[in-house]
């Protein structure tokens, strides 16, 4: 029942059109659509890559992040798709359900510039959906642990913690000795992200059996969600979702709270909003592991990825500006121009971010991430995890209570996936019969 | 007899016109006919059929393995907390709302008709301005008066000695918020309609009032009330109908989301949800007819129980 094109055919388009024609007439145009400042600032690289490619004029599209999964969506019913689109890593597995995306095995196999060892394994996972390879890393994201090092050794903490207990020992230190008014962590609860980050590092496969199932109930889960809802239950965290949060950067300066688990974005923002006198007094880290588990933890696999439609007239020009912008020396011009982190590791050479003592925890980090389930379901499946926990943090349900109807909702939202698997694989011996 | 005789001769001939009279006018509303079935009565009835499917991001890409569920959608629905949760909050949103909305709007037009008012087109056009100003600007204009910390509303209840809110965080006040906004985004239009209506009122019978030495709240409740009834009835269905289709003060005001906790998540909200954010567009579909239901029957209930009071 599998769509897909064999590799093959890949080749062989790569092969028709490869190499302009010296008296190409008419421009030929690629359609890029990139999201948010990205989009923006992206426009600075192109004109290099159509020095190298004469006749061919790109058409960069920006479009707002709050929009774009909608427009891709519309743009794929429309039969309206770009040439070439960034997308963010979690949207690959939906795209790829739309048999949207050009599958870039053969292109990689062939490229000099992108090979998958350069590459950050769990990054470059994200991209892979059923072993066919549909995008490749642009940038990536992941989050780990923002600290206040000033606030942690006045509480008797000189080191970052390591360890699930040891964090947990230092938020109650630094309560201690901040008083009220002082939390040992801010965890916003409209974010999925906070627990499936723990979950993930406690080793959580959050589904089963090929994504036909939820996996909530399933002891690293479970381990992972205790400790997430103890941390409100105890005082330790308040129970704010980020809107509620009035000026983040602000509270941070004023030692509201001394951890804060969020992701590189955040780099930029705190170096510009707090005030000088506290430049020397956060610093990053690499998330603390579950006890007994190796230093660091994993965290998520998170980022941005260019992809090709299969829609596309010009595959193979597409996949020559994929090509360009994986260039090492042209991701170090993309991180000087937007701050984004590099994908690849040879790119994290570049001494901007070799000598940043901040960067450095996320290199670390980096090797130790896991995308969050391939499955298209995915974002709905996460919404429901906060809504099932928020009760138990609140005291008003019992955990086993809410993850068996995590257990559930997801179970319920995963049955067309079911169906349509186990309907591919009782077509599969009849299809492929001759 | 003769007199029967002679019309069922002149029949043919005038039916003959009649006919050709009715095809003309069926001809020229046509145009109009054909855009209201195409563009209207068309996508209702595929809405309809797609509600009765599991049409999703699957089907999208493959129509074919679209389903039909029968009412499975309508039934899930029904038992879902989070339809419930919308169900009660757009509720919520009218009830409260409504009234007030309707309230202020006669209380401003009563002002703007009272004698001695200047520049009544002034104020008029002020109170007007809300209703055509777009709710993304008001919106982020009333997240700065909102705003905990640094709020203008929470500094003038500072005056009072009233504890800061968090507006928008806590979900206790979001729900409130919003109403208050809308209230203020909207009453201009009623105003409008409620001006008109006080001005259609003969002011001859004020004054025979005032001679039989009525006064102005006894003028009020005898003359303008049970003129104004079909205002009235015309500006609540309305109003109503509007406010259950809360959509855009939500989803901007909570950045998409319906939170905190879903509690600004109104049905129209968790429709745009389920159908473009995570594309299971039968189930959106089903949220759609069971809103329309809940319109219909609101509407019908509203206008009986007004046209009770009338007569």
């Amino acid at each position: 029942m599998s769509r897909r094109p064999a590799p093959l055919v890949l080749a062989a388009l790569l092969c028709a059109c490869g190499g302009p024609g010296p008296g190409a007439p008419a421009p030929r145009e690629l359609r890029f659509w990139a999201l948010g400042r990205e989009g923006e600032v992206v426009r600075d690289l192109m004109p290099e890559f159509e020095r190298r490619h004469p006749g061919v004029k790109v058409t960069v599209q920006q479009i707002p992040w709050t929009a774009a999964h909608e427009k891709l969506l519309t743009a794929y019913v429309g039969r309206e798709t770009p040439d070439v689109a960034q997308l963010g890593n979690t949207w690959v597995p939906e795209f790829a359900a739309l048999d949207a995306l050009e599958p870039l095995d053969a292109g990689v196999a062939r490229s000099a510039v992108v090979g998958k060892g350069d590459y950050f394994p769990g990054i470059w996972e994200t991209n892979v959906i059923d072993g066919v390879l549909l995008g490749v890393p642009w940038y990536v994201d992941t989050r780990l642990l923002y600290y206040r090092s000033d606030l942690l050794a006045q509480a008797g903490v000189p080191e970052p913690p390591r360890s699930w207990s040891a964090w947990r020992a230092a938020m109650a230190a630094v309560e201690r000795k901040g008083g009220p008014g002082r939390f040992g962590i801010l965890l916003p609860t409209n974010e999925w992200a906070q627990p499936v980050t723990l979950a993930v590092a406690a080793g959580a496969t959050l589904l089963r059996d090929g994504g036909r199932y939820g996996a909530f109930r399933a002891p690293e889960f479970r381990r992972a969600a205790e400790f997430f809802v103890s941390l409100y239950r105890d005082g330790l965290a308040p129970p704010l979702a980020n809107t509620q949060v009035a000026n983040l950067y602000q509270q941070f300066a004023a030692g509201d709270f001394a951890m804060y688990v969020t992701g590189p974005w955040n780099l930029g923002e705190f170096r510009r909003r707090l005030p000088a006198a506290l430049q020397g007094s956060w610093a990053t880290t690499p998330l603390p592991a579950p006890d007994g588990m190796p230093f660091p933890g994993t965290s998520l696999a998170g980022g941005a990825s260019l992809v090709v439609f299969r829609a596309s007239e010009r595959r193979d020009l597409a996949w020559q500006l994929v090509e360009y912008l994986s260039e090492p020396g042209v991701q170090r011009r993309f991180f000087a121009l937007t701050g984004d982190l590099p994908a690849r590791r040879s790119a994290w050479d570049d001494p901007a971010l070799a000598g940043d003592g901040r960067a450095a925890p996320f290199r670390v980090q980096l090797e130790h991430v896991r995308p969050t389930p391939k499955v298209p379901e995915w974002e709905q499946i996460a919404a429901n995890v906060w809504e099932r926990l928020e009760p138990v943090a609140r005291g008003a349900v019992r955990l086993d209570q809410a993850l068996a109807l995590l257990d559930a909702d997801v179970d319920r939202i995963l049955a067309k996936r079911r169906w349509l698997l186990d309907h591919r694989k009782a077509a599969a011996p009849a299809g492929s019969a001759p | 007899m003769s007199a029967g005789r002679a019309s069922a001769a002149a029949n043919p001939r005038r039916s003959a016109w009649r006919r050709s009279e009715a095809r003309a006018g069926f001809l020229l509303v046509a145009p109009g006919l054909a855009v209201l079935v195409v563009f209207f009565f068309l996508p209702i009835l595929a809405a309809l059929a797609l509600s009765f499917t599991d049409f999703d991001i699957y089907a999208v890409g493959d129509p074919s393995t679209a389903r039909v569920v029968g009412l499975s959608n309508y039934a899930r629905l029904l038992r879902d907390p989070v339809f419930w949760i919308s169900l009660k909050n757009t509720f919520f949103f009218v009830l409260v709302g409504g009234p007030l909305t309707v309230g202020v709007a006669l209380g401003t037009a009563l002002l703007l008709n009272a004698k001695g008012v200047r520049l009544p087109g002034l104020f008029r056009t002020v109170y007007f301005a809300p209703v055509v100003t777009t709710v993304v600007a008001v919106a982020t204009v009333w997240r700065f008066l909102y705003h905990p910390r640094f709020g203008l509303l929470n500094h003038v209840l500072g005056f009072v000695g009233i504890p800061a809110v968090d507006w928008l965080g806590d979900p206790r006040w979001a729900m409130p918020a919003i109403v208050l906004m809308a209230v203020w985004k909207n009453y201009g239009a009623s105003m409008i309609v409620f001006v008109a209506g006080l001005k259609a009122i003969p002011e001859s019978l004020y004054e025979a009032a005032v001679l039989d030495g009525a006064g102005a709240w006894r003028r009020f409740r005898a003359i303008t009330v049970p003129l104004l009834a079909p205002t009235f009835l015309f500006v609540g269905l309305t109003t109503t109908i509007g406010y259950f289709q809360l959509f855009a003060e939500p989803y901007v005001m909570s950045g998409g989301d319906g939170g905190p906790v879903n509690s600004t998540l109104s049905v129209a909200l968790f429709m745009y949800k389920q159908g473009f954010r995570w594309w299971n567009m039968g189930k959106a579909a089903a949220i759609a007819f069971v809103l329309f239901a809940v319109i219909l029957a609101a509407t019908l209930v509203q206008a009986r129980l007004q046209r009770g009071r009338e007569t």
